[in-house]
């Protein structure tokens, strides 16, 4: 994936950037505790979370170990149900699939459902490249294209803008894509709305193409699942005459019982919700009800790599709900942007890595955007170990050879840790130099002092004390009523 | 009961006072504290960073010295919660580190699951005449699940009154190397943590983690706050004979 | 195209080799003892709650008051002309003065100029406030209760379950589902919720006991 992310910087130099940003802040901040609030609400309201949980994760386990099953499974069922199912093992696959698709209608416009799969694989560009305008029906996502912008949520993509920067890329660019915003548009989220249906009626009520994602499809039935909530879902999957669906090979489930699962788990997990206003599921083609050609493209674009890890590989468990984002600590103070691809956020920081790999910089920085304090994992609705995997990934990019100063230092340390002379020695060496730290650290301990008092370090460790204290010595700081100021 | 006491590579070179207030603790309830000195560190650095052999060699090291320990004493819920969590993952499958892991691990508790849990104690007979704040530190919240136990034992303590912490269960953004690697992140997450605390009017914050507090402290102090930091331990081995200092 | 076919199936073979090749997928254990409902109280009451939550307009009548219901509603919302699937029961649009059309006999572009739809129900949850149309007896195809403005569902007792477990038993996935919880809604910008965005602005329920 990626041209658009290219050339990124590495996590904490564009995550410093951010939290410099007040606007930015400020937006982030009000959003996530606000969707934080909402979904510990119903969450709390089922006394079953946990064995929903575990249900959850299970189900995915048990697609995930047994994938080339369930795609044949899914590729029957839908070709059954009069769809066609097309395999891409990578994004430039896919976007000449989805192509030559659109172009076999002899239409050159597509509205779009908002969707991942073909924001990792930059479809819109490819489409854009073969002369096909796709428009975004999302709000959020509408609100990305016209601004010429990058989304920095999953959920909501446009988390990083408020009101009035809204209201001013409406103003300035719906009317190059179509009808433009009223004279007098106000930046009341009501009026911005209204402003977006009219734009997005004309698309809608005209085209004749749709491309979309899903949520979830089901192997054993060829349905297909879209969770929404505006209804710009429901115009794409019923109104035109071609529906093209890009979905990720992990979004399978086995069966269909087993939404009953995931339709209590994604919407109280995503949007806080009990359930979100539109949830729409189609199994191939209808006669005489919605789209008369059906087409399923199933990537790969780096899944089975993520399959091949037995720790990582738990990542695909993923159902895109945000949660992990909406708690994050990091993400709460960065916004998505720093993490550098269509996967920001705790899940980002696992799955792009692995997506991706981690010869790039950036890459290799994101499995470090975390403090570890586990706040994802906590919330995760399919129990994926963020933490766990994080610091797997941590592993990965220490023997790839990465960080060679820090490697070198971090086995001198091993070595002194390892041996309690040699600690002892280094213990009694840091003791006789405590008068000289400064207050502010030179090097890579100004990161520490530029904002934090360092600590006194005493006059004799623990263990020095110890030894007096057996050998029947009095010491030097023991049983002494103050301590050193920390 | 005989209690192994695990001081852990911080507290030991730049906290020992904790040390100290942990054994007068346990010897004022009666207890034996011992310290085997092949200790050294947990590893969880090296782990957290990316370095697993390294964790792996400290890990043998741990249970070596651990062996024959009743029950281990971590005053850190980061170092328990390493020893605990991660170190059944360090040990390949069918490996003695593995089996040694199985037998060790469960052993290690933190100071509150050992008073609370072990030796069902929740006043200690402590004396600390203060306002107090206590921050749930992230290991000692989610990887540890000590739940309210630290703040039962503080709640016992004669002339403390505790006061609650707004955002307690989120992270102070040390996370050990995190506080260096992605310094700008930590430092906010950190000067959002001491502005909760200094909004308390509490004049201590407790926690179960010296890192933590080394890290919100430091924040703190470079903030002239006028608030100071103390670990559980030394809020609880404080009595008016020997008083913890504020 | 099938060349990807095979690779795919190849690498996802490749990257499952640590799964014994005995292993069937039924091994993997998943856990059902979740429960099937919540026990969130009487469930008619619980979902007329829940779509009010939502901002729906809810009325409880008896069957007979079906049709003075709906003519109250056409009257309330000053219809004057709505669609209506063919197969719509006649007594229930018997009295309003309103005209209906029935939907499959128009195109898009006359649905979008219709006051609004009347149509029944698949299946109700309670706990969520949940109504599903799967196209059946009374419900026309999707487009006739996506392009109106302003939808009256009717929902007759038998047809609300607790929970979504129920709910996905009774559906039949080979036809075209449409799960509504509410009017459409946004919470695109600043998080701030804003009813009606491209669906019906107006969901209106009738619950006939």
């Amino acid at each position: 994936m990626s041209a658009t992310f290219m050339g990124m910087p590495a996590f904490p130099e564009a995550a410093r950037a951010a939290t410099g940003d007040a606007q930015l802040r400020h937006n982030l901040r009000k959003a996530t505790r606000t969707i934080r609030d909402k979904r510990a609400a119903v969450v709390e309201e089922l006394d079953d979370w946990a064995g929903l949980r575990a249900a959850g994760a299970a189900i995915k386990n048990r697609t995930l170990r047994h994938l080339d099953t369930y795609l044949e499974r899914l590729e029957e069922a839908v070709t059954a149900a009069g769809g066609t199912v097309h395999w891409a093992a990578d994004a430039a696959e896919a976007n000449a699939v989805v192509t030559d698709l659109v172009r076999a209608t002899g239409h050159d416009e597509v509205v779009k459902v908002k969707s991942m799969a073909t924001q990792e694989i930059e479809l819109n560009e490819a489409l854009a490249e073969a002369g096909i305008t796709a428009y975004e029906t999302d709000l959020a996502e509408l609100i990305v294209q016209l601004g010429d912008d990058t989304p920095s949520h999953i959920l909501v993509p446009a988390i990083h803008r408020n009101r009035s920067e809204i209201r001013e890329i409406f103003r300035a660019k719906m009317a190059e894509w179509g009808v433009p915003a009223p004279d007098g548009l106000t930046d009341d989220p009501r009026a911005l709305a209204e402003a977006a249906r009219t734009h997005l009626r004309e698309k809608f009520l005209t085209t004749r193409v749709a491309v979309s994602g899903a949520n979830f499809a089901v192997a054993d039935t060829g349905t297909m699942v879209v969770l929404e909530s505006e209804g710009n879902g429901r115009m794409c999957l019923t109104l035109p005459e071609t529906l093209i669906s890009v979905v990720g090979i992990e979004k399978i489930v086995p069966t269909w019982a087993d939404l009953e699962v995931f339709l209590q788990l994604l919407p109280r997990s995503s949007t806080g919700e009990r359930m979100n206003p539109y949830t729409s599921t189609w199994t191939g083609v209808t006669p005489g009800d919605g789209p008369q050609e059906f087409h399923l493209v199933l990537l790969d674009n780096g899944r089975t790599d993520t399959l091949a890890d037995q720790v990582g590989r738990q990542a695909l468990r993923c159902i895109r709900c945000s949660a992990c984002l909406n708690i994050c600590p990091v993400y709460e103070r960065t916004g998505g942007h720093a993490y550098g691809s269509v996967y920001p956020g705790p899940i980002g920081a696992i799955l792009t890595p692995q997506l991706r790999g981690t010869a790039s910089e950036i890459d290799a920085s994101l499995p470090y955007a975390s403090s570890l304090c586990g706040a994802c994992y906590e919330v995760c609705p399919v129990a994926i170990d963020i933490p766990e995997v994080l610091v797997h990934l941590r592993e990965r990019v220490t023997e790839g050879g990465g960080h060679a100063a820090e490697r070198t230092a971090m086995a001198a340390a091993g070595w002194v840790l390892e041996d309690r002379r040699r600690l002892t020695l280094a213990q009694r060496a840091a003791a006789k130099a405590r008068g000289l730290v400064p207050r502010r650290l030179p090097g890579p301990g100004a990161a520490w002092t530029d904002t934090r008092d360092v600590p006194d370090i005493p006059a004799e460790s623990f263990r020095d004390q110890w030894r007096r204290r057996e050998s029947g010595a009095p010491g030097r700081n023991e049983r002494k009523k103050r301590g050193g100021r920390r | 009961m005989r209690i192994a006491l695990f001081i852990t590579c911080v507290n030991d070179t730049l906290f020992p006072r904790t040390g100290w207030a942990v054994v007068r603790l346990l010897e004022r309830l009666g207890h034996e504290v011992v310290f085997p000195e092949a200790q050294t560190c947990c590893g969880q650095m090296h782990y957290n960073t990316g370095y697993r052999r390294e964790a792996q060699r400290l890990a043998v090291g741990f249970v070596r010295t651990f062996a024959d320990a009743d029950v281990v004493l971590a005053p850190s819920g980061s170092c328990a919660g390493m020893v605990r969590d991660n170190y059944p993952r360090l040990g390949e499958p069918g490996s003695r580190l593995e089996a040694a892991v199985a037998e060790v691990a469960p052993r290690v508790l933190d100071l509150s699951e050992l008073l609370v849990d072990v030796l069902e104690v929740t006043d200690v007979g402590a004396y600390f005449p203060h306002t107090v704040t206590y921050h749930p530190t992230c290991h000692g919240l989610r990887l540890l699940r000590l739940g309210d136990r630290p703040q039962r034992l503080l709640r016992a303590v004669r002339g403390l009154e505790l006061v609650e912490l707004e955002g307690a269960a989120e992270c102070c953004g040390f996370g050990g190397t995190f506080a260096v690697k992605n310094a700008a992140v930590s430092a906010a997450m950190g000067s959002d943590k001491a502005r909760h605390v200094a909004h308390t009017g509490a004049e201590v914050l407790c926690a179960v983690d010296n890192s933590c507090l080394m890290h919100i402290g430091g924040t703190l102090s470079r903030q002239r706050a006028g608030v100071q930091v103390l670990h559980l331990a030394e809020i609880l081995a404080s009595t008016e004979e020997e008083p913890a200092s504020p | 195209m099938s060349a990807s076919r095979e690779h795919v199936l190849a690498r996802v073979r490749a990257a499952l080799a640590d799964v014994p090749r005995d292993e069937k997928p039924e091994d993997v254990t998943v856990p059902d003892d979740y429960a099937r409902s919540h026990d969130q109280g009487e469930p008619i009451g619980l979902l007329v709650d829940r779509l009010e939550d939502y901002k729906a307009v809810v009325h409880r009548v008896g069957a007979a008051d079906l049709p003075a219901a709906v003519a109250s509603a056409m009257a309330w919302r000053n219809t004057h002309r709505v669609v209506v699937p063919a197969d719509l029961p006649a007594d229930w649009t018997s009295q309003t003065a309103t005209r209906t059309v029935a939907g499959d006999e128009l195109d898009i572009d006359e649905l979008d100029a219709v006051d609004g739809v009347i149509t029944g129900c698949a299946v109700a949850i309670a706990e969520t406030g949940t109504i599903v149309l799967d196209g059946g007896a009374g419900q026309g195809r999707r487009a006739v209760t996506l392009i109106p403005d302003y939808h009256l569902c009717v929902v007759r007792a038998d047809q609300v379950v607790a929970g979504v477990p129920e709910a996905v038993a009774r559906l039949d996935p080979r036809r075209p589902l449409t799960w509504i919880s509410g009017p459409s809604a946004t919470s695109d910008i600043e998080l701030d919720r804003v009813e009606g965005v491209h669906g019906p602005r107006t969901l209106e329920v009738i619950i006939v006991e």
